[in-house]
């Protein structure tokens, strides 16, 4: 099969590209971008892009595909799709499956599985610990030799900071990566919201910026002391960005992410006791907000993630406290970083290269670019398509998106998995 | 980010349907409650008649946590104002055994009730029962978590214009545990909104909200300095819990830094009332010649209790009566103009 996408915008930030050419694929595999054909090649499809745009199929370093297990909505076939309708073609989905993603046997399953769907390519992510406990190192080496692209312990950070100085020492000399969220369970004290002004306001149980932060002053430390390759998780606050910038200035080799929604969302949200805005780490401030909008400017913050979270209706429809923590990401991680471009926050460079090529260079991968001989994996994207997000139209199982009315310009028409349409939107 | 929401408990004309918070209410809204209550009372010999306000209504005393005065004076109000009333002490009932909040709440409401009580341990847990209700189901919060105890908070209001007139210009010093109190928030915010002149908070930071200036309050680390010139002083009771958190060292040095006692009353104005919501921990936030005082109003606050939730109850039924009536009125003349 070999198809011409003409004319479009193609956006690759791994090579400094963003020109209106052509697009040529052969055998699922980027054959040349181009304004002549290539010799010799004949399309057996013209697609014309006059007006779109081309881009790498995205890199999501956090999303939880719901398999094996029943805690979260949904599965790796229907997640998955979820990913590509939002131009998500790599996804790492972290070990807080159940049973937990500890063995060789769990992360076989799940790329299995992903093999069967066909949709898109999935990277587990597997567990440190055994069940994610926290005391009992998983068989880390194995893990990683069965494919597990870095090791983390989703929600659940290792408190015990010897047994994470003993993991981060392991994973060194095993060349690991680790995705860390920091969070110290003590200072969090079951607390629900940001502790703030909503907080004080609401009554709700609080979850001080220093649960985070110390949890990472320590991670730092242990990082620099055992030389891992250590990734940060879904940072939160305007101090913990400091706190990279600082490290990053040190010369060490760490990198961190941000969850979309934090770029977003701040702890008013929470003002009506909506469980759809329960998030873990919670909704800060507008000044932490706003630094950590500044961090992905400056690249201080390598990438941005879903931090996907299918969940039932019955788990949010709960008071606030006892509603489970999360949003179904997968759909808005690209139009809402591409708001941040509308809102002059991000140029569009920095915008797609925080979801395709850094996060792809973190995990050492060529996924999230148009080099030719990669992958086919790419959207093709009206930037002019007003749409509206609506929950009961959502292709992940789980709806629980706090998003809901929030008007969107820009919209994928189709997606490519290894040259093959995955997505296509009916509205087109 | 979202700057306003729309007040749930108000109806399509801006009075009551539930009673949640004091927060966002119109200084009206509490007026009225204060009068309503005060009608209750008979002048003379401080009794509360029974009036047929509620006859045939339903109410439901859904307690998810253990209560025996909030729950009594709920009842007692509610009987007071003819309503059927049935307790549910669902601490021991069906959500143990796995039926969701809401399942049990939409059977419940199968039942034919018109009114819910509430109290819950999670802040919010009465909007979100009141979210969820069908239309002409109303929703009463008698404390949810440490968010709001707004009856509770309109007691004392009653109580502070008993004795003071107006609230208005009025000094207002809480002492304690401010951090972990519904009752505290509910206070403050119902003596924001009746424009009291200062409102302060009195206690060690562990047990202050993280930013009590969102609460609109004065934060005074030592009692003299906080007693000051104030015209009501309102004790908060400390739970031990509180010492199991290592949030306090000792009761004793509790009462040795922030006590109430007959020295310290000295600071606030010679006429100053002395309020708690009780049960009052003798030696502990109070001293017992402060607490049986003459400036201790501590005893009349439980009778207030009483007149203010029919007030509420009372107000609430009569918002959707009206809202019903005046509905009707245009469809009736609809149909005549019809025929």
């Amino acid at each position: 099969m070999r198809l011409l996408i003409e004319n479009a915008r193609i956006i690759d930030p791994s090579q400094q590209m963003d020109q209106v050419s052509n697009l040529y694929i052969s055998r699922g595999r980027i054959l040349a971008i181009s304004d002549t054909d290539p010799e010799g090649f004949t399309a057996d499809q013209v697609i014309d892009g006059t007006g779109k745009w081309i881009l790498p199929g995205l890199v999501d370093l956090h999303a939880r595909l719901a398999e094996p297990g029943s805690r979260y909505e949904g599965n790796i076939a229907s997640e998955t799709k979820a990913a590509v309708s939002g131009g998500i073609t790599t996804i790492c989905s972290p070990p807080d499956t159940n049973p937990v993603n500890d063995t060789q046997a769990v992360t076989e399953l799940i790329q299995r599985r992903a093999r069967q769907a066909a949709t898109a390519f999935v990277l587990p992510i597997g567990a440190i610990t055994q069940g994610l406990e926290g005391k009992m190192l998983s068989n880390m080496a194995a893990l990683k030799n069965a494919g597990c692209i870095a090791l983390s312990q989703a929600s659940q950070p290792i408190q015990n900071p010897l047994t994470l100085k003993n993991a981060m020492a392991y994973a060194a000399s095993n060349e690991i990566l680790l995705m860390l969220r920091c969070e110290d369970n003590e200072l969090k004290n079951n607390g629900v919201v940001h502790s703030g002004v909503i907080s004080s306001r609401l009554g709700l149980a609080e979850i001080p910026t220093s649960a985070e932060t110390t949890a990472l002053a320590r991670d730092l430390i242990l990082a620099e002391e055992t030389g891992a390759r250590v990734h940060f998780s879904q940072i939160s606050t305007a101090r913990s960005v400091e706190m990279i910038a600082d490290a990053k200035k040190r010369g060490m080799p760490v990198t961190c992410d941000v969850a979309i929604h934090q770029l977003h969302l701040t702890e008013y949200d929470v003002m009506d006791f909506d469980s759809l805005f329960h998030v873990t780490p919670p909704l800060r401030t507008h000044e932490d907000k706003e630094a950590l909008r500044l961090g992905v400017k400056m690249g201080i913050i390598d990438a941005i993630v879903s931090d996907h979270t299918p969940l039932d209706r019955d788990v949010k429809l709960l008071p606030f406290g006892e509603s489970e923590p999360g949003i179904s990401g997968l759909e808005t991680l690209l139009p809402l970083t591409l708001k941040l471009v509308e809102e002059s926050v991000l140029d569009l460079n920095t915008a797609i290269s925080a979801l395709t090529q850094r996060p792809a260079d973190i995990l050492g991968i060529h996924n999230g670019s148009l080099i030719e001989g990669h992958y086919a994996d790419f959207s093709l994207f009206n930037p002019e398509t007003p749409w509206l997000l609506n929950r009961s139209e959502m292709v992940s199982q789980g709806d629980n998106s706090p998003f809901q009315g929030w008007e969107f310009t820009g919209q994928i028409e189709t997606t490519y998995f290894q040259g093959r349409p995955v997505y296509r939107n009916n509205q087109v | 980010m979202r700057l306003s929401t729309p007040n749930l408990q108000l109806n399509e004309q801006g009075k009551l349907r539930h009673f949640l918070t004091l927060e966002g209410l119109k200084q009206h809204h509490l007026t009225e409650i204060l009068d309503v209550a005060e009608s209750f009372i008979n002048p003379l010999t401080g009794d509360i008649s029974k009036v047929p306000s509620l006859h045939g209504k339903t109410i439901m005393n859904l307690f998810f946590e253990p209560s025996t005065r909030t729950l009594t004076t709920f009842e007692i109000a509610e009987k007071r104002l003819s309503a059927d009333v049935v307790n549910l002490n669902i601490e021991t009932s069906s959500t143990k055994k796995g039926e969701t909040l809401l399942d049990t709440l939409w059977n419940l409401e199968a039942m034919l009730v018109d009114m819910f009580v509430v109290r819950h341990s999670e802040s919010g847990a009465a909007h979100f029962i009141a979210k969820h209700v069908a239309p002409h189901v109303h929703v009463v919060n008698a404390g949810d978590g440490q968010h709001a105890h707004p009856t509770q908070a309109m007691l004392d209001m009653f109580t502070i214009r008993k004795h003071k007139g107006d609230i208005f210009d009025l000094k207002v010093a809480i002492i304690g545990d401010i951090q972990h109190s519904r009752v505290v928030r509910s206070q403050i915010q119902a003596l924001s909104i009746l424009e009291a002149r200062e409102i302060r908070v009195i206690g060690p930071k562990t047990l202050m909200p993280s930013h009590p200036e969102a609460l609109g309050v004065h934060v005074y680390d030592h009692i003299e300095e906080g007693l000051d010139g104030v015209d009501v002083i309102i004790n908060v009771r400390l739970q031990s819990e509180r010492m199991k958190s290592a949030l306090l060292p000792s009761e004793k040095e509790f009462f040795n830094l922030y006590g109430l006692t007959k020295e310290r009353l000295s600071y606030a104005k010679p006429d100053a009332i002395v309020m708690h919501p009780g049960p009052v921990n003798r030696g502990v936030e109070i001293d017992s010649e402060v607490a049986d005082g003459h400036q201790s109003v501590i005893l009349e606050q439980v009778t207030y209790g009483i007149a203010v939730r029919m007030a509420v109850m009372s107000i609430i039924i009569d918002n959707a009566k009206q809202l019903n009536t005046e509905k009707q009125i245009p469809k009736k003349v609809t149909e005549e103009a019809r025929s």
